[in-house]
């Protein structure tokens, strides 16, 4: 049965989704249906500071337990980095005492954000499985593994016995063909997706395949699995190919025999099949409290903003830098109004200065602010005062997230954020093309 | 912990998200704090009057969004003994079993008045709304997620499989 209440899939055809297969490999079974409580061993942990040792250790300690095995885990600082108060600078001291007294040798520590160092460092493989204490842990998706998050209690489960219970999801496979217009990118994809599929596909998968994403960089389909949080998904996937290959050996990981083959097969059964042309979307924005408030940029243009963010794992890549940069170059952004840039990791940062980036958007009035998760989540700099209005390059505008409760948040692509930040207004960013 | 419960019912909508049920700006604080914001900005009045064994009721895709696992041990914190939702978050959905609090299926939740006193029984899969004389059937958890709840969560059933494992080291 479906815990959170999905139909069953249909059709009876002996294959297997690249998720199936995953699943089947981590279970140690031939074969697994969705709806199937099953066991499997867990290839990769990621520990955050967020719900990583803070809320582990103790229930280690209330255990007795250590860490099955240490060369698995990987530790990130990058919520509470870098410390603004007592409070997280103390969090920050545990979890590097951590770190030490588990022998975690991955540990990296204010570097950047979780989701993208796995990437940056190659940690990732084809068909693998794996487990993050962070629900867009399904960012990592985009190498054709399974990626999912998990709360730290469970995550706790994980370190100490290697497994973890899954109910093997259906699998939603979504395709994309062509081009994207200019000017429209993977986050638009996402928006769009949020509203047409809703944020209430729990125990499913979603599967991205089709020519727009084979054309896309690792960086923009990362876009596409770290949204499928906001989808409700337990994970996003996209079968591994040579531009996956490239990348990993570019990151120093030479890709598992094999890899290429951690693919759906031809006969196997998913729970819908949706279809989509990239040449007919718009740069997309979410209206407050909900990334499925969405809708073309055109028909919110005019609300004025105060805050303008790019930031976050999923919004602050070199990709968006480079989107900003290119609407903000030569340009001043608009008085009264205050664009804030927090570049994923240092890398990117590195990057950015090394193509002059960080020049052109400083050189426009944006405001560089530290890597890390910070204004996304309310826990670092650039929170929201009540009342207030912003536009960000982040994945989620719940109510809350991102300061008052009172703020409202517009999510956009990069471009649409720049362009907003130029004008005090929400912008169609093809204005600056 | 175990997997009936009963009071008073609490409804909420669709949508209900993990920044509302635990909000990031009180995230550092205790749990104790971090408990009295829950759910404050769509119902201020909730946390200071909610008693334990009562029952969240709500619409489609409760505690959707982030992995935070405070938006299920707060409501554990404040006493909540079940929630019943048309649909849940798959991560909110585990933690909840995880720290032992019952999470149903409830397709009817929208009969369900505010402030009904209500009884839940998760192994036998029922509601009953005693004010009107009603009784639900609800889908069954699987076997395994019962016998986590009845275990207490994670915690309790992690300490026994460790303690079988300690016991079959000294066996050999
Ligand atoms: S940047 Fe935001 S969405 Fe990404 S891991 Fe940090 S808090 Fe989560």
């Amino acid at each position: 049965m479906n815990v959170a209440g999905a139909p069953p899939a249909v059709g009876l055809a002996d294959g297997l989704t690249l998720a199936e297969k995953i699943l089947a490999r981590a279970s140690g079974r031939d074969s697994v249906r969705p709806g199937e409580i099953i066991t499997c061993r867990v290839d990769l942990a990621l520990l955050l500071d967020s719900g990583g040792p803070r809320r582990i250790w103790p229930r280690l300690r209330e255990l007795g337990a250590g860490i099955w095995d240490p060369e698995r885990v990987v530790l990130v600082t990058d919520h509470f980095t870098p410390a603004v108060d007592a409070a997280s600078a103390a969090i920050l001291k545990l979890t590097r005492e951590f770190a030490a007294e588990f022998g975690i040798r991955r540990f990296f520590d204010m570097q950047g954000i979780g989701h993208v160092l796995l990437a940056e460092h190659g940690l990732l493989q084809p068909g693998m499985f794996a487990c993050g204490g962070d629900s867009h842990s399904s960012n990592g998706g985009a190498w054709g593994c399974y990626i999912s998050g998990f709360g730290a209690i469970e995550m706790t489960g994980v370190v100490v016995t290697g497994e973890i219970w899954i109910q093997v999801p259906d699998t939603l496979r979504v395709t994309w063909e062509g081009r994207f217009a200019d000017g429209v990118v993977a986050k638009d994809v996402m928006l769009a997706l949020c509203r047409d599929l809703g944020m209430d596909n729990a125990f499913r998968v979603i599967e991205y395949v089709g020519s727009t994403i084979d054309a896309m960089p690792m960086s923009e389909r990362m876009v596409l699995t770290n949204m499928a949080a906001e989808l409700g998904a337990d994970t996003g996937i996209i079968p591994p190919d040579e531009t996956t290959l490239a990348a990993l050996r570019a990151a120093g990981t030479e890709p598992d025999a094999g890899a290429l083959g951690w693919r759906s097969d031809d006969s196997a059964a998913f729970l819908a099949e949706h279809r989509y042309e990239a040449g007919a979307l718009e740069p997309q924005v979410a209206a407050p409290h909900s990334p499925a408030n969405s809708g073309p940029v055109s028909q919110a243009a005019g609300t004025p903003i105060d805050q303008a963010y790019i930031g976050a794992c999923v919004g602050a890549r070199l990709d968006d830098l480079r989107m900003a940069a290119r609407i903000l170059r030569g340009r001043r952004i608009a008085r009264g109004v205050r664009l804030l840039v927090a570049p994923a990791s240092s890398r990117i940062m590195a990057q950015a200065a090394e193509e002059g980036l960080l020049t052109t958007l400083t050189e426009a009035g944006a405001y560089l602010l530290p890597t890390g998760c910070g204004a996304c989540a309310a826990l670092g700099a650039g929170v929201l005062a009540e009342g207030e209005t912003c536009i960000s390059s982040t994945n989620r505008n719940f109510q809350g997230r991102m300061g008052a409760h009172s703020a409202s948040v517009w999510l956009g692509s990069a471009y649409s954020v720049a362009a907003a930040a130029l004008t005090g207004r929400i912008t169609d960013p093809r204005e600056f093309l | 912990m175990t997997s009936r419960a009963g009071g008073h019912a609490w409804v909420f909508g669709d949508d209900i998200n993990t920044d509302l049920l635990a909000p990031g700006l009180y995230f550092k604080a205790p749990l104790e704090e971090l408990s009295r914001h829950c759910l404050e900005a769509v119902n201020p009045g909730f946390a200071g009057s909610v008693q334990p064994g009562d029952v969240i009721v709500a619409g489609r895709n409760f505690g959707m969004g982030s992995a935070r696992e405070q938006a299920a041990q707060v409501l554990v914190q404040l006493g909540v003994g079940a929630v019943l939702a048309r649909s849940f978050g798959r991560i909110f959905y585990r933690n909840a079993i995880n720290f032992g609090l019952p999470v149903l299926l409830f397709p009817q939740a929208g009969e369900i008045i505010p402030g009904q006193r209500l009884e839940v029984d998760a192994r036998r899969g029922t509601v009953r709304d005693l004010a009107m004389g009603q009784s639900f059937t609800v889908p069954p958890l699987p076997e395994h997620l019962l016998g986590m709840l009845e275990a207490g969560g994670l915690m309790p059933w992690l300490h026994r499989r460790l303690a079988a494992r300690r016991e079959a080291a000294q066996d050999v």
